[in-house]
């Protein structure tokens, strides 16, 4: 049976085609399986009560790529050729049956031991992130957990427990390894699937071509990468879509390419993906990046789907304008590319032509420049931006020579701010130049009002950026985020 | 100056009873229950308009719509259209033609899947005529709009006459913001009908007896035929109090009708638009004092708003009235409250209900007195706090207040005087040298009144039976909702009996086995079901000793349990047996091993109308430190340190007092800092789902945080094994973590202003004040207010593709 998703739950292979591969993975694990260990808090990727335990086979056939996942915004027809843990495959030991094995996870042993649940609703999703988080060693500590809320703990005891466990956890993947590659080996990855579930087509490209060929044939469709944006129209807007073609499938979009020209960014790859090398590019970057969603979301939200998304407040665009990136859009075998300022034409509005798709996003190697990026919002973690705010000053012998600054969050599409790069072009960044860059700031945007800022603030904010880029223009930059 | 007990009384922490369920993810909540055969599964209609009228509804294309089995209305209530706790008549559970909220509900669909009721939803065409609506303090106070509860005014002494004498006076005002409860749990019930008009609701409550009692109402049956039961939430902070009768009287509603079982779990964004939250309020202030920043005499009003209906308003602004005055002796005062509807949710009960609230405009007072004497907080703090023998506003006399003493202790072990002028000086440098950030650092007490007010509430009941095997079953009116409620009634039954507690068991809380009782709340669940249970037990042990001193001859009272045996001294010495051997015994001679017990807290008045008695059994005590830094650019700051010392008197579970402790304090800090509800012009809440309402992650907890125990310091009064309540008052200690950012703020004109802080202190409000300050303009004492348009766009609710 080709036309079905295949995978595997636990020890379970499982093969679901029909209105069920439409389902969301936290209702299908909930009710078509009675998993009830997966909890919903709140069906939109938010609170980190649903996540589960996905791994996948990297492009190279060998390496396994541990995510921590939000059950609630993945359907089950994104789940081909991947191995899901649940909290229930957690205790007991794995493989089943291992008598060796301790009954409870050294996850599930530390929580109990440092008091790290109270109602208990958040423990299995955090537990889950947890063990996800322990596979990678770049993550830990509230960064681990950014993407999980718990309203009784405080969170001490969990970032307790979450410290005791990650060595046993690690061990614990490990000896997993070849028993998911085995199964992962097993299962077909080349041939492209086409699933009717019900009020839904579903198109499961494998290669770039086949992407583009689909595209070109159903312009209607809507594309889905990793349905961060996409799971809240359909669980919040009640949206039923009616032809989806999946991205991330093309393997060989799948990309992420370091060259003598720069980054190459493919239309398959996720932040978590990317953010490595775009630390390795734009390290100045690295801390609003990290900021963009918690965990699971940039395990899942892929940056071209970021920008494709056209949001005013997408975090992305405004950093990749300020790095000079480029985008390449493909219908069938031609292809364009236009700078990514371009690309948003206004709100809701992008130079997208039909049955075109975004196939990568391009960063060049950075000239000797300062480079900065600062995300304002309520909240450190998992929230979205008030404003955000980029820039790029290239000084040469004590002269700005070139400026570009780019916001989020202060006009209907990521923009750059024309009048303050012209007041800090061509001069030396001293208090005069400062002054001015701060009066153009203000005439570069009209900011709205909404429940995460009032247009003052913005505009107040956005000025006294412009203090801040100064101060790290002198070395003297200050945060509390530090 | 505290009365230290000799010996440490705490039994050895355990862990939470469920925590092996919880990690492994077979604790069940309500959405988790095996489906019954044929059950339907729910979803509500809501009102999208603030205020109006219901002009006229046609629900066709949803009875049309695949999978729906019925639509039900208020036509279709064979009781009563109410689910007003109090009484009040004011809270019709369907409209039937005046909208007064947002998230009112129009109709409930029964469908066959929750995607099929949902979907269904969505087709009804519902006509309204708009009415303006009230929605915020300000708007309700212009258009003197009627008040949801009487308002109540507590005097001692002549307050005006006080103030006007005093050295010194001020006044001024302090805004802070409500806040959404975000129990991870959303509301849930299951209700499965049974023969004739009998029915088990299952729901996620945190007062089960008034589930029972409206699921009753509505269907016009006698409460001996409806069961609510409940083992655990997944979170309730209040929020289930009342607010979890809805979903449960839809879920009876359909099931009554339709003969199937019923499931309800709403969405969280419409659970976040229908259920009310704590109470925003604005507070004017009066204070008269002099030089040694003691206070002459205090004038204050408390406006809040309560939203459209009663519900437990009167309660909680009553409880912000008796807190009002924090730790500090008034000589005479005068508090009024001003309890205002408007068309926005009934906001309900919240960990601490109205005494942060109160406690914080306290604790602006004394912030106020300092700026004006230039006085440390500190000192000004402990030059009024309660001695004992002092009466409270509400004339309740003082007894047992350790606030000085704790404050004293807190400030010796976090270093307060060094580390504040180290800060003091930090900022000095930061300013000289054009730097942004700023430094701030501030310490706040509670003294939290633990009962009822509501005198008859202040009951519980327990039901203990020994089984033939010795094993112990109990059973008592409180719920869990992982406060450790339960655990720690295992703990107390598992000492009577000198059994592990591993022999316990806990069932869920259901009105069949203990009838009538209290809403787990006001902190109250240990300290009355705890007494409860230890009465039943003790029964029970009770005949079991008597038949042990018959049967093998012993002196009963060296009879001793423990270890899961019986020591007793008989004619030929010391006899040891198994407990679970002496049990089958006594059960063989026909002694009754299973037990009711019954508490009532002892002492306690209180007479609304005059706004005076004894309303407390006695008060619990803590007090905390916070250091933090802000960034006077953006407003954004972070909590670099926070010292807590709380009372818990002798704790019955210190690892579980801690979490508390740690997890209440944190939840207020969100309350203060990120937590900011936002309804547009129309009265559309804006912040309905974690994406745009934020409660506190990992991130935001202090940086260094630590959290000590009260040790050796017993309850005075005879509470079970000496412990103190300890749900509620650790929330209230987050206060200082506001008023550290006002200190901060503070310096940038050298502290000669009160920056008059508002909350939610978001990064926003922050800069504005520091905005404030450095234009040199005299503080108002007004948060910013975002103007928020209404508009159906919002870039991430409906991204744009
Ligand atoms: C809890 C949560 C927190 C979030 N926090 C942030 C945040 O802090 N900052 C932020 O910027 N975003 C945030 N997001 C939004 C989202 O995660 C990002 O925008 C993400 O990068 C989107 O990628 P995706 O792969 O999930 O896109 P999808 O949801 O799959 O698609 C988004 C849109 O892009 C289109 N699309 C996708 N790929 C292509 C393509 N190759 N060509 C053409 N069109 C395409 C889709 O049709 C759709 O219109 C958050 C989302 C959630 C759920
Ligand atoms: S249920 Fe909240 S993130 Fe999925
Ligand atoms: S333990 Fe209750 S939400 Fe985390």
């Amino acid at each position: 049976m080709t036309n079905a998703i295949r995978f595997w739950l636990g020890n379970a292979p499982c093969t679901v085609t029909g209105p069920e591969a439409a389902m969301s993975l936290l209702d299908w694990l909930r009710l078509n399986r009675a998993r009830t260990g997966t909890k919903e808090g709140c069906n939109e990727g938010d609170c980190g009560a649903c996540t589960i335990l996905a791994v996948r086979l990297d492009a190279d056939g060998e390496t396994l790529v541990w995510k921590a996942l939000n059950a609630c915004i993945q359907y089950v027809y994104m789940l081909d050729n991947t191995q899901i843990f649940t909290i229930e495959d957690l205790a007991g030991g794995y493989p089943a049956g291992n008598a060796a094995a301790p009954a409870l996870h050294p996850m599930q042993t530390a929580m109990i031991d440092h008091g790290g649940s109270q109602c208990g609703f958040c423990t299995p999703g955090f537990i889950m992130a947890m063990t996800a988080a322990a596979t990678d060693p770049a993550t830990g500590g509230p960064d681990a957990l950014s993407g999980n809320l718990c309203r009784c703990t405080g969170y001490a005891p969990i970032l307790r427990a979450l410290e005791e466990a990650t060595p046993a956890t690690k061990a614990w993947a490990d000896t997993l390894g070849t028993t998911i590659r085995d199964r992962l080996r097993a299962l077909d990855r080349t041939t492209p699937l086409h699933i009717d579930a019900g009020a839904t087509r579903i198109d499961i490209p494998r290669t770039a071509d086949q992407l583009a060929e689909l595209c070109a044939s159903h312009p209607d469709a809507t594309l889905l990468a990793g349905a961060t944006d996409i799971g809240i129209w359909i669980n919040k807007g009640g949206r039923t879509l009616p032809h989806v073609i999946l991205t991330t499938t093309a393997t060989d979009l799948n990309t992420i390419r370091e060259d003598d020209v720069g980054l190459t960014i493919g239309a398959a790859a996720t932040w978590e993906q990317a953010l490595p090398a775009l630390t390795r590019l734009l390290p100045a970057a690295e801390p609003t990046l990290r900021r963009l969603g918690g965990r699971q979301v940039r395990a899942a939200g892929t940056v071209c789907g970021n920008i494709a998304n056209g949001s005013p407040i997408g975090d992305g665009p405004p950093i990749l304008i300020a790095a000079n990136a480029t985008l390449t859009l493909r219908h069938g075998n031609s292809r364009r590319t236009l700078p990514l300022e371009d690309y948003f034409i206004d709100y809701g509005k992008q130079d997208r032509r039909p049955g075109e798709f975004v196939e990568a996003v391009h960063v060049p190697h950075q000239p000797e420049s300062l480079f900065r990026t600062w995300k304002i919002s309520k909240r450190h973690d998992q929230d979205i931006s008030a404003i955000l705010c980029a820039c790029r000053l290239t000084v040469t012998d004590g002269l700005i020579t070139d400026a570009r600054i780019a916001f989020g969050g202060m006009a209907a599409t990521s923009k750059r701010a024309p009048r303050a790069e012209a007041a800090l072009t061509g001069t030396p960044f001293d208090a005069t130049a400062l002054a001015r860059a701060q009066d153009a700031i203000t005439q570069d945007y009209a900011p709205i009002s909404d429940f995460r800022a009032s247009a003052a603030y913005r505009l107040t904010v956005a000025r006294n950026l412009m203090t801040r880029l100064h101060h790290a223009h002198l070395g003297q930059e200050e945060s509390v985020h530090a | 100056m505290l009365e230290r007990s000799p010996k440490p009384v705490v039994e050895k922490p355990t862990l939470h009873e469920s925590a092996a369920l919880h990690v492994t993810g077979t604790a069940t909540y309500i959405d988790d229950l095996p489906e019954p055969r044929g059950t339907l599964h729910l979803a509500p209609g809501l009102t999208r308009i603030a205020h109006g009228r219901l002009v006229s509804m046609d629900l066709s294309a949803v009875r049309a719509a695949p999978g729906v089995i019925t639509v039900l209305t208020a036509a279709d209530i064979p009781g009563q259209n109410d689910t007003s706790p109090i009484g009040a008549h004011d809270e019709p559970l369907f409209v039937t033609d005046s909208i007064t909220s947002e998230g009112q509900i129009l109709f409930v669909v029964a469908a066959e899947t929750r995607a099929q009721a949902r979907a269904a939803v969505r087709r009804a065409v519902v006509e309204t005529e708009t009415l303006d609506p009230i929605l915020d303090i300000d708007t309700a106070r212009e258009a003197r709009a009627p008040c949801a509860v009487p308002g109540r005014t507590m005097t001692r002494g002549d307050a005006e006459a006080a103030i006007a004498a005093a050295p010194r006076r001020l006044s001024g005002r302090i805004v802070m913001g409500g806040q959404e409860h975000f129990y991870l749990e959303g509301q849930a019930a299951l209700a499965l009908p049974g023969e004739g008009p009998e029915m088990i609701v299952w729901s996620s409550t945190q007062h089960p007896t008034e589930t029972q009692a409206m699921v009753a109402h509505l269907l016009d049956v006698p409460a001996n035929t409806i069961t609510a039961s409940v083992r655990r939430m997944g979170g309730g902070f209040g929020g289930k109090e009342t607010q979890a009768n809805q979903t449960a009287c839809l879920a009876a509603l359909v099931a009554h009708h339709t003969r199937r079982p019923a499931r309800l779990r709403l969405d969280r964004d419409d659970d976040m638009v229908m259920t009310g939250k704590r109470h925003d309020f604005a507070i004017d202030y009066t204070v008269g004092f002099d030089d040694d920043g003691k206070i002459h005499g205090v004038d204050m009003l408390l406006a809040c708003r309560c939203g459209w209906s009663a519900d437990l308003s009167g309660p909680v602004i009553d409880r912000a009235l008796t807190h009002a005055d924090n730790a500090y002796f008034y000589p005479a005062v005068r508090l009024r409250s001003l309890p205002l509807r408007t068309n926005t949710v009934s906001n309900t009960a919240f960990r601490g209900f109205g005494v942060p609230q109160g406690a914080l405009a306290a604790e602006r007072v004394i912030e106020e007195i300092a700026f004006a004497t230039g006085l440390d907080p500190n000192t000004v703090r402990l030059r009024n706090v309660y001695e004992n023998g002092q009466l409270t506003p509400y004339h309740m006399t003082v007894e047992d207040s350790i606030t000085a003493a704790i404050l004293t202790d807190l400030a010796r072990r976090c270093g307060y005087d060094t580390r504040k002028a180290a800060l003091r000086a930090s900022n000095a440098k930061a300013a000289e040298e054009g730097r942004v950030l700023r430094r701030g650092i501030a310490m706040t007490p509670v003294k939290f009144g633990i009962s009822f007010t509501a005198t008859h509430y202040n009951q519980a009941g327990a039901l203990v039976h020994v089984y033939t095997d010795g094993s112990v079953q109990i059973n008592h009116g409180g719920t869990e909702m992982g406060q450790g409620l339960h655990t720690k009634m295992m703990q107390v039954a598992a000492r009577v009996f000198g059994l592990p507690q591993s022999d316990i068991r806990l069932t869920a809380t259901t009105t069949d086995k203990v009838p009538n009782t209290s809403a787990t709340a006001a902190s109250s669940g240990a300290d009355l079901n705890g007494m409860a249970v230890l009465d039943a037990a003790t029964k029970i042990r009770d005949r079991i000793r008597d038949f042990a001193a018959e049967r093998y001859n012993a002196d009963p009272g060296t009879i001793r349990f423990h270890n899961s045996e019986i020591h007793m001294e008989t004619g030929q010495g010391t006899l040891v047996e198994s407990f679970a051997a002496v049990v089958r015994q006594a059960y063989l001679a026909r002694v009754s091993l299973s037990s009711s017990g019954f508490y009532k807290t002892p002492e306690i008045s209180w007479d609304p109308a005059t706004g005076r008695g004894h309303p407390f059994y006695y008060f619990a005590y803590g007090a905390a430190c916070a250091e933090i830094v802000i960034d006077t650019l953006t407003g954004e700051y972070r909590i670099d340190r926070v010292d807590i010392l709380h009372d818990a008197g002798l704790s019955l579970n210190p690892e579980i007092d801690r979490g508390q402790i740690e997890g209440g304090f944190v939840q207020g800090a969100g309350w203060l800092t990120m937590e900011e509800l936002v309804w547009d012009k129309k009265g559309a809440l804006r912040t309905h789902a974690p994406s745009t309402y934020k409660i506190p992650t990992a991130f935001d907890m202090p940086r260094v945080f630590n959290v000590a125990l009260l040790e050796d310091v017993p309850n005075r009064k005879a509470t079970i094994f000496r412990s103190k309540a300890v749900g509620e008052p650790p929330f209230a200690l987050a206060a200082c973590v506001l008023f550290a950012l006002s200190d901060a703020v503070a310096s940038l004109d050298d502290h000669r202003t009160c920056p008059r802080l508002d909350a939610p202190a978001t990064p926003e409000t922050v800069l504005a004040c520091i905005e404030r300050l450095r234009a040199g303009k005299s503080a108002t004492g007004h948060g910013t207010k975002i103007e928020v348009p209404a508009t159906d766009a919002d870039p991430v609710r409906d991204p744009v593709g």
